[in-house]
Formats: structure tokens, sequence, C-alpha cells
């Protein structure tokens, strides 16, 4: 009897609306499938027998050393230097994927740490948090971003820890403003009646509370972290070639735009798609966790990276 | 209000000062020799020497610091390390480049995002609303280097193959020369900024006009009879700026600083080019008078943004 009417917490709600959404739907199969060619990139290479930074400077380029087109053996064509785009492209899905994934985790954890910092501390602390994310949001990051690479030298490594940097604040903002809430709750207060001391309440009272924030940050923050790694590698900044990314591979064929239009398309459709995806399943959970909230894309780490 | 004014312009300036220093710092950390890069590969002990003599690398740091920090007060942000320029010249140089990219896009942003997404607003869950819906997030997920690599593919190249030059990329033509020669050649860089940016712009003009749109006063006003134009343009409109104006100050004031990788892809020689430049040269001084520059920019962008929300709404209470 009692089947008709069962309770449904609020994270089976947003995981069943999410369900319903079909858009959400096709883009999470986007997203899987793009980690199965991350996955078997190693694969692909083997069953077209080209690995991916081998140059066939015979049957890869034209007798004028121009890329070839896609054909059989190369489906995606070549790029400048007879390699294989299809087998690049898989392989720069790791990369973005990686990259991706790792920054929004740092951010999101950091931006949390910092954010239920400040709301239950208080006082001085929360000051110079508080201070501390404004100056990080007000830097004006790529040139940021630029220069400290520059210094410190490229890596896959150094990208995430960068991207991160400059991420974390905007996060680390939202978290402070509901911790605060949170933290003026009668739960909170009789957990403290009850002995419990600041790391408790920190991490078992508020944590929890502002997690579907930090999942909603943390889907909405892939897409634009792995657009900052390919801005990055497309500066000669990211990932160092000869390893393949989506980035430097743009940078790449902008040499080569007026005759090889597959070398722009190719690794440009993967980049879009990924990015893609994960914005619109980033817009599905968010809408899933608050309904109510009718305004997509806002997200203010996006500015400076936009020009 | 002036104590307001006073508080927030000490914190840009404190800002501004941060910047300058972590940058500065960050050359002085790293364990590079700025004057070996800069006499070159072959160059002998002695030479290097007085390299580093000229440029006054061979004080203390904190002596060049307390340097710097004067020589900045002062308005002076140095000399190239590479060319000699002055670095203030370098920036009075490719600022116009710069600021026409920015105002120009800007313009076209303004106009594309909020219009269609008072469009959007009026007419929710409509066909156009939905299309509008998909195309916001496919433009809003577009790299800037990608689409500016996409435009010249497909509205130079193909043209061109086809026979049609409308927007020939590169080659910057001031203003001063010809109007109509500065926009066809900046048509392209506009667009591609325009366009991505335009995105977030139309999703928050839906989002505000829609929450404007359910409430009282709206009714009223049509209860009044008023035409459906003049409560959208002259009601609505107005009071769902805010947001629109918040994201705008941010906007522009990162842009003047150098639309870096808009600059790189169409090869404009902007601000945002002569710090990449700078960067893999290691010409501290050009980078440090640059980043210091973008950042007292969008400082000054987010003050005036606060001014204008206390003009447009009185209910925000400027402390």
């Amino acid at each position: 009897m009692n089947e008709s009417i069962r309770a449904r917490g609020p994270w089976r709600l947003a995981f069943e609306r999410i369900r319903g959404d079909r858009w959400a739907i096709v883009a999470a199969t986007g997203i899987v499938l793009t980690i199965l060619v991350a996955l078997f990139a190693p694969w692909i290479a083997a069953v077209v027998e080209h690995a991916p930074e081998a140059q066939f400077r015979e049957t890869g380029l034209s007798p004028s050393g121009i890329p070839v087109g896609p054909n059989r053996e190369f489906l995606f064509g070549t790029d400048g230097l007879g390699r294989d785009i299809l087998v690049r492209v898989a392989y720069g899905a790791r990369v973005s994927l990686l990259v991706g994934v790792l920054a929004s985790g740092l951010s999101v954890a950091v931006g949390a740490l910092v954010g239920i910092i400040a709301a239950w501390f208080g006082g001085i602390i929360d000051t110079i948090l508080s201070r501390l994310m404004d100056v990080v949001l007000s830097l004006p990051f790529l040139v940021f971003a630029l220069a400290l690479v520059a210094v410190v030298g490229p890596s896959l490594t150094i990208s995430i820890v960068v991207i991160a940097f400059f991420s974390w604040a905007s996060v680390g903002r939202v978290v402070r403003a509901q911790a605060l809430s949170i933290r003026e709750h009668e739960f909170v207060r009789a957990a403290r009646s009850l002995g419990a001391g600041s790391l408790r309440i920190m991490f078992v009272e508020i944590l929890p509370n502002v997690a579907a924030t930090l999942i909603v940050y943390a889907t909405l923050l892939i897409p634009s972290s792995i657009a900052f790694e390919a801005t990055m590698s497309f500066l000669g900044l990211g990932v160092v070639p000869p390893t393949p990314s989506w980035g430097n591979m743009l940078a790449d064929s902008i040499a080569f735009y007026k005759v090889a239009w597959w070398f722009v398309v190719f690794p440009g459709a993967a980049l879009l798609a990924t990015t893609l995806a994960f914005n619109i399943l980033g817009d599905s959970v968010r809408d899933a966790f608050d309904p109510r909230h009718d305004q997509t894309i806002v997200l203010d780490t996006e500015t400076g990276g936009k020009s | 209000m002036i104590r307001f004014l006073v508080r927030r312009i000490l914190w840009g300036i404190v800002i501004v000062w941060f910047v300058a220093t972590l940058v500065f710092g960050l050359f002085f950390v790293a364990p590079r020799d700025v004057a070996r890069l800069i006499a070159g590969r072959q160059a002998s002990d002695r030479t290097i020497q007085l390299v580093r003599q000229r440029l006054g690398l061979d004080q203390p740091v904190p002596v060049q610091y307390l340097r710097f920090l004067g020589r900045i007060v002062r308005g002076d942000l140095g000399e190239s390390f590479l060319t000699s320029e002055p670095v203030v010249s370098v920036i009075r140089r490719d600022f116009p480049v710069t600021a026409s990219l920015a105002f120009g896009a800007a313009t076209l942003w303004l106009l594309i995002g909020v219009g269609t997404g008072v469009i959007a607003a009026t007419r929710p869950r409509s066909f156009f609303d939905r299309a509008l819906t998909a195309a916001s997030l496919f433009f809003y997920s577009m790299p800037p280097f990608l689409m500016g690599e996409l435009l010249l593919l497909f509205l130079f190249f193909r043209l061109y193959m086809a026979g049609y030059t409308f927007f020939p990329p590169g080659a910057y033509v001031p203003m001063t020369e010809s109007v109509a020669q500065w926009a066809r050649h900046l048509m392209l860089p506009w667009l591609s900024i325009a366009l991505i940016t335009a995105a977030t712009y139309s999703r928050l003009t839906r989002g505000a006009m829609l929450d404007v749109l359910g409430e009282d006063y709206i009714r009223t006003a049509r209860a009044k009879g008023l035409t459906e134009r003049r409560i959208i343009f002259r009601h609505a409109l107005r009071s769902s700026a805010a947001p629109v104006i918040t994201q705008f100050g941010i906007d522009l004031g990162g842009l003047l600083g150098g639309a870096i990788v808009t600059e790189v892809v169409f090869g404009l020689p902007g601000l945002g080019r002569e710090a990449v430049l700078a960067i893999t040269t290691q010409d501290l001084p050009v980078i440090i008078g640059i980043t210091i520059l973008s950042s007292t920019l969008v400082v000054t962008a987010s003050l005036v943004v606060d001014m204008c929300y206390a003009f447009l709404d009185p209910r925000v209470r400027v402390r």
C-alpha cells in the first residue's frame, strides 16, 4: 500500500529529472563515447596501424608536401607533418578529459574548503579569504596564466594547476554565501551543543548541504577547463608537442586552413562537441537540483577566457 | 557615496599593486637569466654583465622592487628589454587596435544578445525561444580561437574562393585612414568575439526580462492600456538591465586589456598579441606594463558598474 506514496529525497528527484531530460541523455551518451575513445585511443591507433606521432611522409603528404584529405587510409586526413588526424584526435581526447576533470575537481575542492572555512570561522579569517577571492577574480587571468606558464615551463600538470588556480574563487564565493546561511540553522547549533568540533561541523554538517552546488559547479567547470586548456595549448603554452592535444592541433592547423579544411574541422568538432555535451549536461544537472532557476550558462569564471 | 567611492578606489589600487607584485615576483623566482637571454647565446660573460647592469638586474631584488614601484607611481612603465622602446609608447601604439576590437565587438554583442533575449522573453517556449536556447549553448561552448578559425575558413576563405572578399582578415587599418576599411578588416574579429559573448547576454536578458514581466507593475501598465512595445522597452527592459550591465562591465574591462586569442588568430597588432610576444621573449617590462593596464581596466570597469547600479536602481544602497 505504501508503495504509492514513497518519499523521494532530493538526490533521487534530481536523478529522475535528469533521466527525463532528452538532451541530457544525448549529452551524457556523447560524453561516455568520448571517454571510450580516450580509453581506447591506443587500440584505434593499432587498428589503423598509425602511431599518434608517426609521420607518413610517403602516403600522408602529397608530392608537394601538402596534407592529404580524408581517404581510406586516413579517415580524417593528415596534418602538416603527414600524421593521422583520426589517431591524434583520439589521443587528444585523453588530454582534454584529464585536464577537464582534474582541474574542475581541484577547483571545486579548494573552493569548497575555502568557502566553508570563511563562512564558519567568520571575522578576520572571512575577511582575508573573501578579499583573496576578490583579488583572484579580478586578475586578468589569461595574461596571467600565460606569464605563469612561460616562467615555469608548460606541462600537463602546470595546465591543471593554473586552470584550478583561476577557477576556485568563483566556487568559493558561492559556497561561502550558502554556508553562511546554513551555519545559522538549528541543526548546526544542535551539533555544536552536542560537543561537535569545528572540523566535524564543517565537513559533516555543512559540506553535505552544499554538495548539490558543488556537483553543479563541477559539471559546468569541466567544459570551461577543457576550453581553457585548449586555448593555452593553442597559444603554445599547454601540452608540449608532439603529444597531441586538440588545442595544439588547431594551432598547427591555422597555417593550413586554406589547403586542408579537415585539419581544422575534425579537431575543432571534437573540441566543440565535448564542451557542448558537458554544458548541456551541466545545465540539466543544475535545473534538476534547482528547477526554479531559469538562467542558463552564467558562470563568473567565464569572463576573461572568452576574449 | 563619497566614502564608498574612496574605499572602492583604494581597494582597486591594492588589487593593481598586488597584481604588479605577483608578476614581478613570478619572474624573479624563476630560475632564468633574463640578461643571458637578451645578450644571446654566444655572448661573453662580460657582455652579459653589461646587459645586467644596464637593465638594473645587478641590484638586489628588494632594491629592484622598490625602484619598480617608484617608477610605476610616476607613470613610467620602463622600457622594453628587447627594443628599448618605452612601454608606455608600446601601449599607446597597440591600444587603439584593441579598443577598436573591443568596442566594435561590444556593440555587436549587445545588439545581438539583448535583442534576441528580449524577443525570446516575449515568446517563452516558442520555437524561436527553443532555437535560441540551443544556439546560445552552441556558441557559449565554442572556444574563441576555434570560432576565429572557423570564421576564417568559412566567411573569408570559402567566400574568397567563390570570388567574394567581403572580409579580408589581418592587416589593421586605422579608423582615421578609412572608416570603411577599418570596419571591413575588423568584421571577422568582431563577429568571433560577439557571437560567443552574445550567447551569455541573450540568456541573461531573457531570464531577467521573464522575471520582470511577471511583476505587478507590468500588469498595471498593461491594464492602463500601454502598447506592448512601450511596456517592453520603457518598463521591463530598464529594470532588467542590472545583470546585463554587470556582465558588460566585466567583459568590456577584460577585453580592453587585450583580446589575446582573437588578436593572435587574426594577426591584429593589439595589446593581447603584444603580451603573448612579450611572454615568449621574457620581455618583463612589457608583460608587467600590459598586466598592470589590464588589471586597472578590470578594476575600473567594476567600479563604473557599481556606480551605474546605484543610478539605475535606487533600491541599491551604496554604503
